[in-house]
């Protein structure tokens, strides 16, 4: 789960790492009162999870209250790159002298996590790496050791900051991998990481990627999502337990196993190009295929205005096909007439032939069953082609 | 031969007294392999009838390895507890450790995977994996074993049900070993791993490899493939429809900016010789056609 600007400011200060006086507005009269708290000059933001915001017009510096207000209007409702701006951070303006970069990410390639610092910060990392790799420091932590103070006082000064900041910069390094640690993060990013020309380091903006796994040990982070921008549907599949996404296309896609669900999206963006069709959602219903999964998934898929036929595909493994079809079944009973749009079915594996003949038993009118996964999906980009 | 288990794997299971681990070890036990007990930490010392066998709990995997002698494990423990079960299989060095469990948090796999580097004895598959198979002789973990049986194809795969796909439609040629290693963002085998497994034994005449979205494993076993690998090896990619910014199911699948797609993957796998279906019954036909 990525976090907002401010979310992220937050949960620095929570860890003690040093930030500006920031406040975050869903309305411009909320920004009018957070910049007045604050007194002086204060920088409006856009909070949005996706990069160029600032080249977008979605970053204003504001002379007082009610220029902030101004300002705030001005951003709140914009659209940056698809991303709507539902709140603006009002974040105190402070006089920068020199701008830097930190961050801790989980490094797949390695398998453990990657440390980067450079002088070089306030632009993308990648550039720097480009341009000037001799000032970005990359380092492996091993998970089980961590960080001590004198790595974190040579990673700093492999990063080449200045000698006269390098004590204050490791000391927040060492904060946010207590931090990255203790909230189960898969990145902390912080850039810029400033020196204000009265000499303090400060986090000036943050990115932080939290683990979705490790929701159960922290009980605070469910209330980190965005439930704003949350499409309807997705909103709904979570508070079933679905694991779904909302794509752009008409044939609404159920599958067991993720790997199963990808491949089917694929085989039926192929099959549909001819008929102009592609995938409106995943959704994997994983290894238990019950009645009640089964009709929850078809609940939510029907329920997409967008979609005009649907592509069951099941490879029984764990799961059982005459269980999947009897899902089928009892979800269309269930649904009764707010039913309406036709479904393909394609079953393999475990008891297939028996989950194949009670299809064929309930012959319900919206159902019909083909042998091979290609050719079902050819059939449900065709039906949804209309 | 097979690679990683063979009718010589002695193995355990973790949470075997679990509702999970219960129904696994029964159909393990009905595939063929050779359970010999489980652990469970509390429970030692109670026996468990699974599939007609008598089963020994202990608290321990160290205590497991002293009384029946096993060199591999399946782990069913929820994610709150996996980590504690996977360092104890670890600390016991145990040989093989199959790592089943969903959901584990990534600080997590990244400390045990840490661990079993330093000590350097044990063999991580997984997490969030279906295991691994070499029919007739053992199956570790969840995939079904009537659907194919031996014979002289290897197939690597992230994905479970992908897996089963590519069996199903290879079922005549039969496989040497089938292994999924899952789809988190840290896993203790690799694409690599098994690719060099399967290069190195003697029973695999050909290798499908299937891959998905995210991270770069793909791209760095198809340079491998290039250096090390002289059989024939077809792949598949999952996923190229798959948007930007969006966890497709497997916590580690998803396309993060233009790093992780299944294009760079397909792209990397055919500069090193490796024929590359764009569906799984492409991919499949590409399999027979060279093997003739």
């Amino acid at each position: 789960m990525d976090l907002f600007e401010y979310q992220a400011r937050d949960l620095f200060e929570a860890h003690q790492i040093p930030v500006l006086g920031g406040a975050v507005a869903s309305t411009a009269a909320e920004a009018e009162t957070a910049a007045a708290s604050m007194g002086g000059k204060v920088v409006v933001k856009a909070q949005v999870k996706i990069g160029g915001r600032g080249k977008a017009g979605g970053v204003k510096l504001a002379q007082d209250a009610a220029d902030a207000r101004v300002k705030a209007e001005a951003i709140l409702g914009m659209d940056i790159k698809g991303h709507t701006v539902h709140k603006v951070m009002i974040a105190q303006a402070a006089p920068i002298a020199e701008e830097y970069y930190m961050a801790i990410l989980l490094d797949r390639a390695n398998r453990n996590f990657l440390v980067m610092a450079s002088v070089a910060g306030g632009m993308e990392i990648e550039e720097v790496a480009h341009t000037q790799p001799e000032k970005l420091a990359r380092v492996g932590i091993d998970p089980n050791v961590g960080i001590s103070k004198a790595q974190a006082l040579e990673i700093v000064k492999a990063g080449q900051f200045p000698a006269e900041v390098v004590d204050q910069v490791a000391d927040v390094l060492l904060k946010l991998w207590a931090a990255f640690v203790a909230e189960d993060a898969t990145l902390m990013e912080i850039n810029p990481l400033v020196k204000t020309e009265d000499g303090r380091i400060v986090a000036l903006d943050g990115k932080v990627t939290l683990d979705e796994n490790a929701e159960f040990r922290h009980a605070n982070h469910a209330a980190l999502a965005d439930s704003d921008s949350a499409n309807p549907l997705e909103a709904a599949a979570k508070a079933k337990n679905l694991n779904y996404v909302k794509l752009d296309g008409q044939v609404g896609i159920i599958g067991n196993g993720a790997g199963l669900v990808m491949s089917t999206l694929d085989v039926v963006a192929y099959a549909g190009e001819k008929f102009g069709v592609k995938p409106a959602n995943f959704l994997d219903i994983g290894g238990g295929a019950s009645a009640q999964v089964m009709a929850d998934g078809l609940s939510i898929i029907l329920g997409d205005p967008d979609v005009r036929s649907v592509f069951v595909n099941v490879f029984g493994g764990i799961t059982a096909c005459d269980a999947v079809a009897n899902g089928i079944v009892q979800a269309l009973a269930m649904l009764g007439d707010t039913a309406t749009k036709p479904i393909v079915v394609r079953l393999d594996g475990n008891n297939v032939l028996e989950g194949r003949r009670i299809l064929n038993e309930a012959a319900h009118p919206l159902v019909q069953q083909l042998e091979t996964m290609d050719g079902a999906a050819a059939k449900a980009a065709e039906l949804a082609a209309k | 031969m097979a690679i990683f288990i063979d009718e010589n794997t002695k193995v355990i299971v973790q949470g075997m007294t679990g509702s999970e681990g219960t129904k696994h070890t029964g159909r393990m036990i009905k595939s063929g392999t050779n359970i010999v007990g489980g652990v469970t930490p509390g429970k030692g010392g109670q026996v468990v009838e699974i599939e007609g066998k008598s089963l020994p709990v202990f608290n321990s995997v160290a205590e497991a390895i002293a009384a029946t002698g096993a060199n591999a494990s399946v782990v069913f423990v929820p994610p709150k507890f996996a980590k504690a079960a996977v360092m104890d299989a670890i600390d016991a060095a145990l040989p093989l450790c199959v790592v089943i469990t969903e959901g584990i948090p990534v600080h997590d796999s990244a400390a045990f995977y840490a661990h079993a580097v330093e000590k350097g004895t044990t063999r991580l598959i997984g997490p969030n994996c279906p295991g691994l198979i070499s029919p007739g002789k053992s199956n570790l973990g969840i995939i079904p074993s009537d659907i194919t049986g031996p014979g002289k194809i290897g197939l690597v795969s992230k994905s479970g049900t992908l897996t089963y796909q590519m069996m199903f439609e290879l079922r005549d040629f039969g496989f040497s070993t089938a292994i999924g290693i899952g789809g988190d963002p840290i896993i203790g085998t690799t694409h690599i791993d098994a690719l060099r497994a399967f290069q190195d034994d003697p029973q695999t005449e050909a290798i499908v490899m299937i891959g998905e979205i995210g991270g770069d494993a793909e791209e760095r076993a198809a340079a491998f493939i290039k250096e090390y690998v002289t059989k024939p090896v077809v792949g598949y990619v999952a996923g190229f429809t798959a948007p930007e910014g969006k966890t497709m199911g497997h916590a580690g699948a998803i396309v993060s900016g233009s790093s992780g797609t299944a294009q760079a993957k397909k792209e990397a796998l055919e500069a090193a010789g490796v024929a590359v279906g764009k569906t799984p019954s492409e991919t499949a036909a590409l399999m027979r056609k060279l093997l003739g």
